[in-house]
């Protein structure tokens, strides 16, 4: 697995605001332009595009300006489709094994050890 | 056409549960109990199950978590030593394309009055990446998992 941990930090620092996280979330699904990643969001369209500069800063997006629209997508660099399926069937497991603990705390009574 | 690639990659969990490495052990062994949080946890739809929880048995599920895509897995256990370990082989196929085949490692060490549980998964993870439906829930559950860190670490500063 490629060694992202320094650009970390940065990622953690853009994903911590709502506003940027749903930015993210509506990239997932694919690139989008400055209209539309503002649509939803409830802020001037400036603001928007702060978001979108820590945003690209910290690696996780990156845009481009063809004609007078400006497209932001994912940066597959940041975050490849690989790793966030490994990730992904990590955090599957994770959630598993959680529901597990809770099914030891619900069936404590239940038996002897 | 996918094009095809392979990915190695190798994951490790750890939980600790406060329950005797038995009780542990028998959350894997019992199918009832295997039902309650693993097969039925993520509330997908099942349409096909099978367990036979013993060395050479096999695993088999057909999902579908949004009622579209197909998960299919088979897993086989290759070695189970009560209380102690127990060690499968699984592959996962995502509407009809292998996108992983991965050894899994579940080792329970007794801590006090705890269990102490490993999970260490190392897998070859296919062209599965590719198919843009689970990207986009990797991708997903990613930042929201990233952001449940985040409201974490905002919590004990």
């Amino acid at each position: 697995m490629p060694n992202h941990q320094p650009s970390l930090d940065l990622m953690f620092q853009a994903l911590a605001d709502p506003s940027r996280r749903l930015i993210v979330e509506r990239l997932c699904a694919g690139p989008a332009s400055v209209s539309e990643l503002a649509q939803p969001l409830a802020m001037s369209l400036p603001s928007v595009m702060q978001h979108l500069q820590l945003l690209e800063g910290s690696g996780l997006i990156r845009s481009e300006k063809v004609g007078r629209v400006r497209t932001c997508r994912l940066e597959p660099e940041a975050l490849s489709a690989a790793e966030t399926w490994i990730n992904e069937r990590r955090v599957m497991m994770e959630r598993k094994l959680d529901r597990l603990g809770e099914y030891l705390r619900a069936t404590a009574g239940d038996e002897e050890d | 056409m996918t094009e095809r690639s392979v990915v190695h990659a190798t994951f490790v969990i750890n939980r600790t549960y406060d329950a005797s490495p038995a009780r542990v052990f028998k959350a894997f062994s019992n199918s009832e109990a295997r039902d309650r949080w693993f097969v039925r946890s993520e509330n997908w739809p099942v349409a096909e199950y099978t367990y036979d929880f013993r060395v050479g048995g096999k695993e088999h599920g057909r999902f579908s978590p949004d009622g579209k895509m197909t998960i299919l897995n088979e897993t086989t256990y290759w070695d189970i030593v009560p209380d102690q370990r127990i060690i499968t082989a699984y592959a996962m196929d995502i509407d009809g394309n292998r996108i992983s085949v991965s050894v899994a490692t579940i080792e329970f060490k007794v801590a006090g009055k705890q269990t102490h549980l490993t999970y260490t998964e190392q897998g070859a993870f296919l062209d599965g990446f590719d198919f843009p439906a689970q990207r986009e829930q990797g991708c997903r559950e990613l930042y929201e998992r990233l952001a449940e860190e985040l409201e974490r670490e905002g919590a004990d500063a």
